[in-house]
């Protein structure tokens, strides 16, 4: 579980975020979504130690992250798995080596292990047969499930995605968030996931926190955000014309 | 202002070298990515180092040869005369300008995209110090493989000498009496030292760019014009410092 409390991050004389309270549960996919400069992405570089804080806590299962010294950041760190917008793979090397880098900066498993557990992990993101593959010729999509593989290769207890749907087809989306949601629940990972793709919205949030200009403004799941009240939340989501329909006839079918 | 930003910059430098000189976290990678810049640093640069190398070689024979030699100097004079400039400044001070530019701007490139497609990012979070991991290998390797294209390129400027020899612009005799006369070895090592330093302030150099380019691909670019514009003009400054500490 990771909780935030009291988190304020300023830049110069600007407030980015305001007084931030949130709890991340273990093993459910939590959703940070929010208009693009509402401070979402700010909000997820804090709490990976991307972003010092300018006051507040970030509990990583009790351990205030910001109090910690640059030793156990690291440590913590390598409980971490992080799946970037542009997946940010290393382009120098393949496929499997990608998969297998964390595997060889931190673990002491033998080079026979190593492939075999990378191979799990392609597997387990269904791209077996790509491992020879380097980073430039494989797809988007592809690469996003390569970022994933990557991330869990050593069994993190905290993953976090920064738009993993960015630059996606609809489809190819839904198989990421599946494989994100699935992942999740198989290894009890507390996810959090910077989104505002509203299918990932009503497709994988468990739990969502709505944040508008810094401030948190809104935290529900997916079958409470369509009865929300709260009009800054309603003026987001239902922003397109698809989501006002399906709003229209979910309130008829209620009634 | 100018002398402002270059303080903070060089403080900046400083604060980055301080994160790059640490104990690697494992050696086996850091073998692994040491050997990978050795050859991409250094052993892809032996082709253009002995290109250039031939024919400035060859140039300078020929001009020392027509412009200088006369009946009332003796005839060694135009292979001493070639051989004191292609170990003294051309092999160690003109060579590493030219790396500059090619190395440095491989360097800063590489570098910088690294950071804007966050690839950097994805390193820190692992909890790797991604300055060591990718700047300490390319010092080390740049400054490992630097000696031998020094005495590459004085191999590759002596051979264009001996070309113009066969091609009859003087006769070979008179060339090997010229870079043989009063040999001092100790040219060859100030050359070697020299060209350390040079591999340093390249490698370094061009790293800190890359490495804290900030914004996009016009920025990467940037970075990569700053970086061989820096590294020359400290290569040239600290040439003007060693030649006399040296010699």
């Amino acid at each position: 579980m990771i909780e935030v409390r009291h988190l304020y991050k300023s830049f110069e004389d600007k407030d980015v975020l305001k007084d931030i309270n949130a709890i991340f549960e273990e093993g459910i996919t939590n959703l940070i979504i929010g208009q693009s400069g509402s401070g979402k992405t700010v909000l997820m570089k804090n709490i990976v130690g991307l972003f010092t804080p300018t006051s507040g806590e970030i509990l990583y299962d009790n351990r205030d992250f910001v109090k910690m010294s640059k030793r156990e950041k690291v440590m913590l760190r390598r409980e971490m798995g992080m799946i970037f917008q542009s997946a940010a793979l290393f382009d120098s090397m393949t496929v499997l080596e990608n998969v297998m880098f964390p595997l060889d900066m931190f673990s002491d498993m033998n080079q026979s292990d190593r492939i075999k557990r990378a191979k799990f992990c392609l597997e387990r993101v269904n791209l077996q047969g790509a491992e020879g593959k380097m980073p430039g010729e494989i797809s988007g999509g592809m690469q996003k499930r390569v970022a994933i593989a990557r991330a869990i290769a050593l069994n993190p207890k905290y993953l976090f995605c920064d738009e993993p749907n960015s630059g996606l087809d609809p489809k190819t989306s839904l198989v990421i968030d599946e494989l994100v949601h699935s992942i999740t629940h198989e290894y009890k990972m507390t996810t959090i996931i910077n989104t505002h793709d509203m299918n990932s919205v009503m497709g994988i949030g468990e739990n969502i926190i709505f944040i508008c200009e810094g401030d948190l403004e809104w935290q529900g799941n997916k079958d409470q955000i369509m009865t929300s009240t709260n009009e800054r939340l309603n003026s987001f989501i239902f922003a397109s014309d698809l989501f006002r329909k399906v709003k229209k006839v979910e309130n008829e079918e209620r009634k | 202002m100018f002398i402002v930003n270059g303080l903070a910059s060089f403080g900046r430098y400083l604060e980055l070298m301080g994160k790059v000189f640490s104990w690697p976290e494992r050696w086996r990678m850091f073998f692994k990515q040491y050997v990978k810049e050795m050859a991409q640093l250094g052993v892809d640069s032996i082709g253009i180092v002995l290109l250039i190398s031939f024919f400035i070689g060859a140039v300078i024979c020929i001009q020392i040869k027509i412009n200088i030699q006369s009946p009332w100097m003796p005839a060694f004079t135009t292979g001493y005369t070639t051989r004191e400039i292609m170990v003294l400044e051309f092999s160690s001070s003109i060579m590493c300008l030219i790396l500059s530019g090619k190395v440095g701007s491989n360097i800063a490139s590489e570098l910088g995209t690294m950071r804007v497609t966050q690839q950097i990012d994805a390193l820190e979070i692992m909890g790797v110090n991604s300055a060591s991991f990718l700047i300490l290998p390319k010092i080390a390797g740049m400054m490992t493989t630097i000696p031998f294209l020094v005495i590459f390129s004085i191999a590759a400027g002596f051979i264009g000498a001996y070309a113009t020899a066969i091609a009859g612009v003087i006769t070979v005799d008179d060339l090997t009496l010229g870079l043989l006369h009063s040999f001092n070895q100790w040219f060859i090592w100030m050359s070697i030292i020299k060209s350390f330093i040079f591999a340093f302030i390249i490698a370094s150099v061009s790293s800190f760019y890359g490495y804290t380019v900030e914004g996009g691909s016009f920025d990467v670019g940037k970075s990569s014009t700053d970086a061989v514009v820096s590294s020359s003009m400290l290569i040239l400054f600290a040439d003007i410092f060693l030649t006399p500490l040296l010699s």
